[in-house]
């Protein structure tokens, strides 16, 4: 007996093992479909309805996905990478040219990594950009505008403490400028005279390094800032990002959708009829308590299950990630350039191309370039939701015509006058070429970077008073800094030569 | 609300918080700043306290390698050390503004990052430098040998007198 019932449950294993892993069967209900997200831990972060405008690809670009998708390619080469890596200073180097030119498949893996960091960023950004621009920020989901805040900062850091590792001329010495940023304050402590008793930028340096000068102590501590911390505190506070995305009644979307808008889009008749009046929210005893939950008083309308379409566009979005990721890294390699050398700077000595903006600043001032304008920008852009509370239709890019009609004057006015800026600081210097013995707060105060964030501040400042709206003022000042960051981060990525001079072309630069 | 209600200043008068009440305020306030003590304590584990890097201290020499008119650069310190008619001196070729190595010109030390320049004796010309570059304290040992202590600067200007 025993043994045909050995035999028939050897026969059926196939089926048996697939009820045990998805105990509801196939998802060709409605019932099954949700039962597919809320039943799976890791999909369940989904919530098992979606509201079909979500799903407009013109509304989210799907941005945040491939942000995600990049991270997550990042995280599977990075394992990799750390199997030959060594974060030492005799062999760092070495293992690096290992890595490129011996481990099979190991030049595609470094350069996937270095070329999905570049994704990522760009992607984050834009990401930032479109939930500013639709005002996806305001009401419930202002916490985690400051939640995305904190992954934009990890972000940045994770490129930042990577460059590093790799302990060539051109890390070690966007290392050094970088952690001499971090000194900066010093720059203010010394004009006070107070830098012996209350020195916060050499605490910060010291802390960053490990020592005054950058050596194994500082890769040691980059390395695990870069393999370690980092990357946990980014998986939490993504996790904590995306529940919140759910929790906060999914995406944002605006209160009268036109049909137009959701030409094209899956839909799912049923959703239009199960409810006639809005229902009671039944799902669960912890949800009966006082108070409102996002969804109450709404009936389905308009949503589609997400099993299979929101997974399905996700996965497309993951494997467009990879492929242009892949394609990247097939014809273009990650630089290497000779081993780090303490005594001759490398010149240019240029960071990674998303902190040039910076770098531009710094080189008026280090420390409103590095340190004071940077933190101001964030303090700015993590108080946004608190300081704009208007009432508005949320989802729209741009909100209306009044919105398009501001951000494109702002556009062209941070145009006119970041580039105005930049060609009278190239041709005529800034201030310590007219007076040599100007004393250094004066420079501190007054130097190009800070006149272009004045000059923003005012001009939001007109709007908010001529259109008497804190959104549009917003606008006005987001698009302001985006339009200045780009024009920075290109002119010294381009025109920056040896010396930090101007050139038309790198070709220009003379040999040395 | 719940049983777990705090005292509250009602119209200027504190309405009384129960014996229980106060204990539990009471514990989780302590458990918080407990931790967060701790936390501080914790902070100064990194802050390392020696520097093994690089010996801040380091001889130069006899004065007789020294004639007047002789600059010799020390490429790992990161100094120069010149003689003169008035005495012998170390500069450090550590960019003031964000740590580059300044490179000697005929009459000027240039930055290559971000184009500062500074004149023979270190004062700033031009650039963002904020500052001059350091002259460093030189002395000399009982036998004889000179030192340089790139940790300790001293006033531009100061030279030490050979004798
Ligand atoms: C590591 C970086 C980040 C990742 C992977 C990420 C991922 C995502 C994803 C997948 C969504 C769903 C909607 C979409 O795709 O647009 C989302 C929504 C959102 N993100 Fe991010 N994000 C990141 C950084 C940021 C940043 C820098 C901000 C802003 C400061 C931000 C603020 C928000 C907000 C407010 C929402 C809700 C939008 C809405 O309801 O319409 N996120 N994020
Ligand atoms: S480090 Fe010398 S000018 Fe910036």
């Amino acid at each position: 007996m025993s043994f045909r019932d050995f035999l028939h449950n050897l026969a059926s294993l196939p089926k048996t093992f697939r009820d045990s892993f998805v105990r509801h069967g196939r998802p060709t209900t409605d019932r099954t479909r949700s039962q597919m997200v809320m039943s799976n831990v890791f999909l369940h972060i989904h919530s098992t309805r979606i509201h079909r405008y979500t799903l407009r690809k013109t509304f989210t670009f799907g941005l945040g996905i491939i942000a995600a998708a990049s991270f997550f390619i990042l995280l599977v080469t990075g394992v990799l990478l750390m199997i030959y890596y060594k974060p030492s200073v005799a062999l760092a180097y070495d293992s690096i040219k290992d890595i490129q030119f011996i481990a099979p498949g190991g030049r595609l893996i470094r350069n996937i990594h270095r070329w999905a960091t570049n994704v990522m960023i760009v992607s984050v950004l834009f990401h930032m950009a479109r939930v500013f621009y639709t005002a996806a920020y305001k009401e419930t989901r202002s916490f985690n505008w400051l939640i995305g805040i904190v992954l934009f900062v990890l972000t940045l850091g994770l490129s930042f403490t990577g460059y590093l590792l790799p302990w060539d001329q051109l890390a070690y010495w966007a290392i050094t400028i970088g952690s001499n940023i971090a000194a900066s304050p010093r720059e203010l402590t010394d004009l006070l005279g107070i830098t012996p008793y209350f020195d916060p930028g050499g605490l910060m340096k010291t802390l960053i390094l490990g020592s005054e000068e950058i050596g194994q102590e500082a890769l040691i501590r980059f390395f695990w800032l870069h393999c370690m911390v980092l990357p946990l505190a980014l998986v939490l506070f993504l996790s904590a990002h995306f529940w919140r995305v759910r929790k906060d009644g999914g995406l944002s979307r605006p209160d009268n959708i036109s049909p137009e808008e959701l030409e094209g889009i899956e839909q799912d008749e049923d959703a239009n009829s199960a409810f006639d009046k809005a229902p009671q929210k039944t799902y669960g005893l912890m949800c009966l308590v006082r108070g409102t939950s996002p969804a109450v008083g709404r009936g389905p309308q308009d949503t589609v299950p997400s099993w299979p379409t929101l997974f399905v566009a996700e996965t497309a979005l993951f494997m467009l990630t990879l492929a242009i990721v892949c394609i990247l890294a097939y014809f273009f390699n990650a630089p290497l350039k000779e081993i780090a050398n303490a005594a001759v700077p490398e010149n240019p000595a240029k960071a990674p191309w998303y902190f040039l903006g910076l770098q531009e600043l710094v080189s008026y001032s280090a420390f409103m370039g590095g340190v004071g304008i940077p933190s101001i920008t964030l303090l700015g852009l993590a108080l946004i939701p608190y300081l704009d509370r208007e009432k508005q239709s949320l989802g729209h890019w741009f909100d209306n015509s009044q919105g398009r009609y501001v951000a494109t004057a702002s556009l062209v006015y941070a145009t006119c006058v970041t580039v105005a800026m930049l060609v009278f600081t190239v041709k005529f210097g800034w201030l310590r070429n007219w007076f040599p013995h100007i004393s250094q707060l004066v420079i501190l105060l007054i130097n190009p970077g800070t006149v272009l964030v004045a000059l923003f501040a005012f001009w939001s400042l007109r709007y908010m008073i001529k259109f008497d709206s804190t959104r549009i003022a917003a606008i006005g000042l987001f698009t302001c800094f985006i339009v200045s960051f780009v024009i920075l981060t290109y002119f010294a990525t381009i025109h920056r030569g040896p010396n930090w001079g101007f050139y038309w072309m790198p070709s220009q630069w003379p040999v040395h | 609300m719940s049983s777990f209600q705090r005292g509250q200043c009602i119209q200027g008068k504190w309405e009384s918080i129960s014996r229980r009440d106060f204990f539990g305020v009471a514990a989780a306030w302590s458990a918080a700043t407990s931790m967060g003590l701790a936390l501080i304590g914790l902070v100064k584990f990194p802050i390392p306290a020696l520097f093994p890097d690089i010996a801040r201290l380091f001889k130069i020499g006899k004065p007789g390698d020294y004639p007047v008119g002789t600059e010799k650069i020390f490429e790992e310190k990161k100094v120069v050390v010149i003689r003169d008619q008035e005495g012998l001196y170390a500069i450090s070729l550590t960019c003031t503004h964000l740590g580059c190595v300044v490179s000697r010109q005929a009459n000027r030390f240039d930055c290559p990052c971000h184009g500062s320049k500074f004149d023979s004796i270190g004062r700033v010309l031009s650039g963002p430098a904020p500052k001059a570059l350091p002259w460093l304290k030189v002395f000399q040992l009982p036998d004889g040998k000179l030192v340089v202590n790139a940790a300790r600067s001293v006033p531009t200007g100061t030279k030490f007198v050979v004798t």
